[in-house]
């Protein structure tokens, strides 16, 4: 993603990044680091099962959270019993050990619109800044044959020479009476 | 090669051959029924594995349909023999997305596998609050 310079945009950046992490913790796994949204610095093996949140792939190659704590280990052989014993704030533990992102979160609309659409404008504000300056600095002056008396002048020259007669203006001129058909 | 296809797909479970989206004209074409009941099938292997639970349920996902209660049920029991209760929980969430704009499948989904839900501690992720 590609990181503009300004400090505005970029507080941008950092905001939608962490809006789109909810999770605090970023866990290790095979030694690499689970790539986020802004974090692209890590190769990764893509030989080994990858995780990623996709609203088209619910259920990634490999769980989110490789490496265990005590902790979440142990919730994971309570898990082997019956899931009602499991209180809710152990059900969301487990689901957050799988998976990083939840639907909604993975759906988020983000602020990237206005980033592009500020960018764009901003460059075509100074596209037409340039077409302005090379309007005054490097256009020669407006020759006189575009001034209202040349061009009927030059009207009249063409009607009298009969330029396109079958079907072109001097067709359209009625000569008897001296005005336009 | 049709006769084999079906046949090959009788034998080996745990690989549906998706008949239903060739494009013969002369071919048979699957009953939703029988689309229902192969899938059925196949979440009910009793020694199902966590990657054919993926594999199945990522297909499912991709086809145009909202899976039938009775597949999802079949699905949620696989999740429980697998003991991975992130799983069940991924698969409504997917299933409510899959919906889309039609709001009224999801509920009727939950109702369908309410009984299921209850018996295997399901919790769906609006009890969980993490819908939002």
């Amino acid at each position: 993603m590609l990181r503009l310079p300004s400090v505005r945009l970029g507080g941008l950046v950092v905001r939608r990044a962490s809006a789109a992490l909810s999770s605090p913790v970023r866990m290790a796994s095979h030694g690499n680091v689970s790539l986020s949204h802004s974090e692209v610095s890590q190769t990764v093996d893509m030989s080994q099962p990858m995780y990623w949140d996709r609203v088209d792939t619910p259920l990634p190659d490999r769980r989110y959270k490789d490496i265990l704590t005590d902790s979440e280990k142990s919730l994971k052989q309570k898990e082997k019993g019956p899931w009602a014993q499991l209180s809710k704030e152990e059900k969301i533990a487990l689901y957050r050990m799988s998976f990083l992102q939840t639907f909604p979160e993975m759906k988020q609309r983000s602020d990237e619109w206005k980033t592009v659409m500020g960018g764009i404008f901003i460059f075509l504000g100074f596209t037409g800044l340039l077409v302005w300056w090379q309007r005054i600095h490097v256009y020669p002056q407006r020759p006189h044959t575009f001034d209202p008396e040349w061009q009927e002048k030059q009207l009249q020259r063409m009607l009298d020479m009969r330029i396109s007669p079958v079907e072109g203006i001097s067709s359209k001129w009625d000569y008897e009476k001296g005005q336009w058909k | 090669f049709q006769n084999f296809a079906s046949r090959l797909s009788c034998i080996i479970v745990c690989f549906p051959a998706p008949l239903a989206s060739r494009c013969y004209s002369h071919g048979k074409v699957e009953t939703d029924e029988e689309f229902d009941s192969r899938w059925v099938t196949y979440f009910s292997k009793p020694d199902i594995d966590a990657w054919e639970l993926r594999k199945g349920m990522n297909t499912l996902i991709g086809y145009d349909l909202v899976p039938e209660p009775k597949i999802l049920d079949s699905a949620l029991k696989a999740c429980r023999r697998l003991d991975d209760l992130a799983s069940a929980i991924r698969i409504l969430e997917a299933v409510k997305e899959k919906a889309g704009p039609h709001k009224d499948i999801y509920p009727y989904l939950i109702q369908e596998l309410q009984p299921t839900l209850t018996e295997l501690g399901i919790s769906t992720p609006e009890e969980l609050g993490i819908d939002r």
